[in-house]
């Protein structure tokens, strides 16, 4: 692509070489996968929810290598901390009445 | 049915629904392809227009603005459903919370939780509060700046101050608050529409330096008010869960 | 490359519709939707990248360097914040369900109800 080819020519202090993009991306789309099966096959809430708050991180590291950083923020402050926290919320609610 | 000829049923359509939307996904330019041309004029003309460096808040708050009191109102509106879904039952009773400490069966918090808790507060609090009024300039804006805000409050909780916690931010202030944040942007739009401009039209000065904190006129306002709502919200419903937890116990307990 | 993260978001996408459609407890279900919409974002702004472009601000960097796409972004921005607004509801429902019939059991829920 004679277009991609200029794009890469301007470059910036924030400028990640195109070949090192491309390792980080695929790595960390591999690993959100992997995460994403990770979260819907733990059975046990407490577990999940750790695993949830997890994934949450590792979405928002993709966001930083897709240069989303605006995104990176929210997804840290909401998938990886507010979200786990309403969840043991309920869930300490939940087993409070099982008791 | 059971379960397992229903699992066998819902995997037959789960392949369809994969491979069309996979065929989809594929007719699209590619990925690192960007075919524009929308996004890049926002990026080209932007910083000249709107006196902010950073260009999502731009768009967020500014060219994309209508659309946002929409989402601000989503979320105003859940934690008010909270409420109404939460409502007590017939055979529930709310404790006072003075009463309810006194037994808690929750476990107190460790003396190395309280303390991470209460160092953490102050620095939360600055951070929030960053990112809330900078939204014109680097990556951060209201929606994460009110959910760090909110951060601040449930540190003082963590640290085993439930009392505390209700004291600073009890459900009436909290809402107030809400309203202030979800109305301050409806009012900025409205304010407009009243010098005879369209809704939300960035009416303040917009500075002369692209990246300082008082450039981009409503852009850092309308930033702001979103914060105040967003942690408002966060806190109305934490609070909720916290005290269907703690207070409320149904029948003769 | 071009194809690897949409693939991505289909099995994201499918992984979490098959959490939800085999939970047998409520608030797990609650966490596979949030999986599933989690598969939007990496959409979103798989859609709006661009090769060797840098993040849209332009705070030290000249005008005219090449940025993806912050549409997108402002999308995807919103919808995380979204999507905590749907939780607190569907937890908010849960508890009540919990509170009504003592069980979080989607099956068993349904037997309930006849």
């Amino acid at each position: 692509m004679g277009s991609t080819a200029h794009i890469a020519a301007v470059v910036t202090p924030y400028t990640i070489p195109a070949g090192i993009m491309d390792v980080l991306q695929v790595t960390l789309l591999v690993l959100v996968a992997a995460g994403a099966t990770a979260v819907v096959l733990i059975r046990e809430p407490v577990r999940q929810v750790i695993m949830l708050s997890a994934y949450g991180v590792l979405l928002a590291v993709l966001f930083l290598a897709f240069q989303a950083p605006d995104v990176t923020l929210s997804e840290l402050t909401v998938g990886a901390v507010a979200l786990p926290m309403l969840l043991l919320l309920a869930l300490a609610k939940v087993k409070r009445r099982e008791k | 049915m059971t379960p397992g000829q229903r699992r066998w049923i819902f995997l037959a359509a789960l392949a369809g629904l994969a491979a069309f939307y996979l065929w989809g996904l594929a007719g699209l330019p590619g990925f690192g392809n960007y075919p524009g041309p929308y996004g890049d004029i926002i990026n080209r003309i932007a910083v000249a227009q709107t006196k902010a460096t950073g260009v999502v808040s731009a768009v967020n708050f500014e060219y994309r603005g209508f659309d946002t009191v929409g989402e601000e109102f989503i979320l105003f509106v859940a934690a008010s459903a909270m409420a109404v879904v939460l409502r007590h039952l017939r055979n529930e009773r709310e404790r006072d919370p003075r009463d309810a400490t006194a037994d808690w069966a929750v476990p107190p918090a460790s003396d190395a939780v309280r303390l991470a808790a209460l160092v953490f507060t102050g620095p939360v609090v600055v951070m929030g509060w960053f990112l809330a009024s900078h939204a014109q300039t680097s990556p951060s804006g209201g929606f994460q700046g009110g959910v760090v805000l909110a951060t601040a409050f449930f540190l003082i909780y963590l640290s085993g101050e439930y009392l505390l916690f209700r004291r600073i931010s009890p459900v009436d202030l909290t809402e107030a608050f809400e309203a202030v944040g979800a109305g301050g942007f409806a009012a900025i739009g409205v304010s407009a529409v009243a010098m005879g401009l369209p809704y939300l039209t960035n009416f303040l000065p917009l500075g002369t330096t692209p990246g300082a904190v008082s450039s981009s006129g409503t852009i850092a306002l309308i930033s702001f008010f979103v914060g105040v709502e967003v942690a408002a919200a966060f806190i109305l419903i934490v609070g909720e869960l916290v005290d269907q937890t703690l207070l409320v116990r149904q029948g003769d307990h | 490359m071009h194809i690897v993260p949409f693939v991505v978001v289909v099995y994201i996408l499918a992984v979490g519709l098959y959490g939800i459609v085999t939970s047998r407890h409520l608030v797990h279900q609650i966490i596979c939707l949030i999986v599933v919409q989690s598969s939007t974002y990496v959409l979103l702004l798989g859609v709006g990248y661009k090769t060797g472009a840098v993040a849209p601000y332009f705070f030290d960097i000249p005008v005219h360097t090449p940025a993806v796409d912050p549409v997108v972004q402002a999308l995807a921005l919103t919808d995380v914040v979204v999507e905590a607004a749907v939780t607190a509801l569907l937890l908010a429902l849960a508890i009540q369900a919990h509170k009504r019939f003592g069980t979080l059991d989607p099956q068993e829920l349904v037997q309930l109800k006849g």
